[in-house]
């Protein structure tokens, strides 16, 4: 019989929901009480909504349970791990007996994510385990040549998973006819939307399969150095890169003559990136490794003829890269069969926002954003009327509720105004405002802007000055034509994509958003009520019962009154959030 | 834009504070005649000093040869480096997409009156640097805030507000 397999989701979020002190418990009773078991640090399980998660395989059956904290922690010790009675009311899913929320994995497929809360990502054996390195081993033992590696990822129709969408096994065409004796290869690990997790997600669950995936790379078009380019902000991803590094060197999958193949040289390093959004775009980044300010420059020379140091550089997403490695082993139709004519494979996307069942999840391209919203996303939280998505991050749109049939797939979605991105899913309720969801993503850009482009810098900036008036109730007649018309000319004139992409918010918001627009600058009125200069919250004296909860509950103390006395709001400190609105009992709490 | 920042910074606003400048000997050692070294240098003074002093940046360039203007060039750049002090816990308050549509801003807002503080500045006891971050990657924890290495998820602006006073009263005792 196997041992008992013990797993905690132990990623950066599920760290944060209090799943190190979860691991402390079991570790803890699991030494007093001498008891023979694996227990094992994973990565992102993916039920990101029922964080921190516990996973117990014995037989060969599966039991996760959701929301687990300390005191739960020691019930299924006692229960389940000593006396092997599983605790039902606590597994979020098994394959023994149906639970609410089975409908999260229906429809997933996970090849990317195919290790991700499977196994510990600081084991290498683990990897191994998983048919890890076995693809560069087929490659080397089996001597396939350069150009069928790439052939079999120009095959699988593997797309730029970053959010460009261009043919993965192209480019390294493009890279592998450029003769170099050194060439680069870097993954692009800058994951910078914000609201989008999935990178993170694969670096911290799975870090081998990116460095095997880069090596394939480098075989491939014989790369000689590697470069992972980190977010700083991700410290736990760089902490596991770094382990898994030493570990692959040390089992000769990097270094000198990888795995007894002579002349195959090829090693990685990690870079950590200093926080600018702009570096995600490819030219950028090489600057920022080169140890400049990390400004695009003109394509071409594109990076597969001069890129990083000036030498042929091949740059690709970590999610692509995880990708490879299964591509390789299991054959191009294996990737193939899944997704349209145009996308092939499968997707992660990163589900948040007002949903009920946030989290990471891998599906077939191809499916309806429907589907993944509602079916496996589980519908909007609180009952609330589902208003838009948003795809793609700053340079992505918002995609309303009539376009919701549309699939996943890169030219549908570009079709709709949005952009697939690298995956973040945004979902917003009727609370949300859409016009100051657009000043939000411009906000960000404007501040991001490298400055380069004359268009991007001065054209973003004006364009959030716009929507900031708007918002704060200052809207003018022909503000939305301003609007649509310095679009056209930042996306017009601006050298890379955060430049050539920044206006989409804009533009869909007031494509299918337009009456919000219009309610904001003719009458002053944000419907969402999402607008704070357009709301005040007052007491309304005679339903006031003096119960002090919205006083209780305030964080700024701007209500006062003694307990069974009217309460009042002090609209100089009021900072508008709305908990009292939203604790009050007795509608006592009027918005206007 | 980035290079916004630039204007802001004149050196009236920068702090002079004497700090020992022998523990750069390492960080100039290790990163000496290295290609593509500015960044990785900045960081690791980042790392000993808390932020980028302006007396460190004038010693580098004289060890390295590095140009003084390019080093505050790509300090200025990047939202990472500082080149005034920061408090002891740095609070970053995620400004992301999720998070921003679950109300982020009540955290913010929250921080800023209890603290007494604009964002990006520090308390005058020298406890506390408050910051907007763009992205913590938490998103489904919505809103996130990280203090020092610390997450914190699914946060009201009470809560927020505790968690801070808590540390106050931490460092009190």
């Amino acid at each position: 019989m196997e041992k008992m397999k013990v797993l905690i989701g132990m990623a950066s979020c599920g760290i944060a929901a209090g799943a190190s002190k979860v691991y402390d418990k079991i570790y803890a009773l699991k030494e007093s009480e001498k008891l023979d078991f694996e227990l094992v640090k994973t990565g992102c399980i993916g039920m990101c909504f029922r964080e921190p998660l516990v996973e117990i395989i014995e037989d060969g059956n599966s039991f996760l349970y959701g929301e687990i904290d300390e005191k739960k922690a020691v019930e299924i010790f006692e229960k389940h791990i000593k006396l092997s009675e599983p605790i039902k009311e606590y597994v979020v899913k098994t394959d023994l007996f149906e639970t609410k929320d089975d409908t999260f994995w229906k429809g997933q497929v996970k090849i990317a994510l195919r290790n991700c809360g499977v196994i510990d990502p600081e084991s290498i054996s683990d990897y191994e385990t998983q048919n890890g390195y076995n693809a560069i081993k087929k490659i080397l033992n089996e001597n396939i040549s350069q150009e069928t590696v790439i052939q079999s990822i120009i095959d699988s129709g593997l797309r730029g998973r970053g959010g460009g969408g261009f043919s993965t096994g192209m480019k390294w065409k493009f890279a592998f006819n450029n003769k170099s004796d050194e060439k680069y290869i870097i993954c692009n690990a800058d994951e910078g939307d914000p609201g989008a997790f999935m990178d993170r997600s694969v670096l911290e669950g799975d870090p081998h399969a990116v460095l095997e995936g880069m090596t394939i790379a480098a075989y491939a078009i014989g790369g000689t150095e590697g470069v992972i380019y980190c977010r700083a902000e991700y410290p736990l991803a760089i902490i596991r890169l770094n382990i898994a590094l030493a570990q692959a060197r040390e089992k000769g999958y990097l270094g000198k003559n990888i795995y007894g193949k002579q002349g195959f040289n090829f090693d990685i390093h990690v870079k950590e990136g200093a926080g600018a959004f702009v570096c995600g775009e490819e030219t950028a980044l090489m600057a920022s490794i080169e140890g400049e300010r990390g400004m695009p420059r003109r394509r071409p020379p594109f990076p597969a003829a001069s890129g990083l140091w000036k030498k042929p550089t091949n740059i690709n997403n970590v999610e692509t890269f995880a990708n490879v490695p299964s591509i390789i082993l299991n054959g191009a139709n294996s990737y193939n069969i899944y997704g349209t004519e145009k996308s092939k494979g499968t997707k992660v996307f990163a589900l948040t926002g007002k949903i009920n069942r946030g989290g990471l999840v891998e599906v077939p391209m191809g499916i309806t954003i429907n589907d993944v919203i509602f079916k496996l996303g589980g519908g909007i939280q609180d009952n609330k009327k589902f208003k838009a998505v948003q795809l793609g991050g700053p340079s992505g749109g918002c995609i309303p509720e009539h376009l919701t049939d549309t699939i996943v797939d890169y030219d549908s979605v570009t079709a709709t105004g949005a952009i697939m991105g690298s995956g973040g899913m945004v979902v917003m309720d009727e609370t949300t405002c859409m016009v100051d969801m657009a000043r939000f993503f411009l906000d960000f850009t404007q501040k991001e802007s490298c400055g380069k482009c004359t268009f991007c810098r001065i054209g973003t900036k004006r364009m959030l000055e716009i929507l900031t008036r708007i918002t704060e109730g200052e809207g003018r007649e022909g503000d939305i034509e301003m609007l649509e018309e310095l679009s056209v000319q930042i996306k017009d004139n601006s050298l890379c994509g955060l430049g050539q992409t920044a206006p989409n918010p804009v533009l869909t918001t007031i494509k299918y958003f337009r009456n919000e627009y219009e309610a904001h600058i003719h009458s002053k009125k944000c419907p969402a009520h999402g607008c704070k200069k357009l709301l005040t919250y007052t007491v309304v004296e005679d339903k006031c019962t003096g119960c002090t909860v919205c006083a209780k509950n305030c964080p700024v103390n701007a209500i006062t009154g003694e307990r069974k006395q009217k309460h009042l709001i002090n609209q100089e400190t009021c900072i508008k959030c709305g908990v009292c609105f939203n604790k009050c009992k007795f509608e006592a709490i009027k918005l206007s | 834009m980035r290079i916004k920042r630039i204007a802001i910074e004149n050196d009236a606003n920068i702090i002079q504070t004497p700090i020992d400048i022998n523990k750069l000997e390492p960080v100039i050692e290790k990163y000496k005649n290295k290609k593509g070294n500015l960044i990785p240098i900045l960081q690791a003074t980042q790392n000993i000093y808390g932020f980028v002093p302006k007396t460190a940046l004038e010693y580098i360039s004289q060890k390295t040869g590095l140009q003084l203007s390019d080093m505050f060039g790509v300090a200025t750049f990047y939202a990472q480096f500082r080149l005034n002090p920061v408090g002891k816990h740095i609070i970053k308050v995620c400004h992301g997409t999720a998070c921003h549509v679950q109300n982020a801003n009540i955290i913010t807002d929250s921080l800023m009156e209890v603290l007494k503080v604009k964002d990006g500045e520090t308390t005058p006891d020298n406890l506390f640097t408050l910051e907007s971050v763009a992205c913590l990657g938490c998103c489904s924890l919505a809103p996130v805030m990280m203090i020092d290495n610390e997450t914190f998820g699914k946060l009201s602006g009470k809560s927020s507000v505790n968690i801070v006073k808590e540390i106050q009263l931490k460092e009190k005792n």
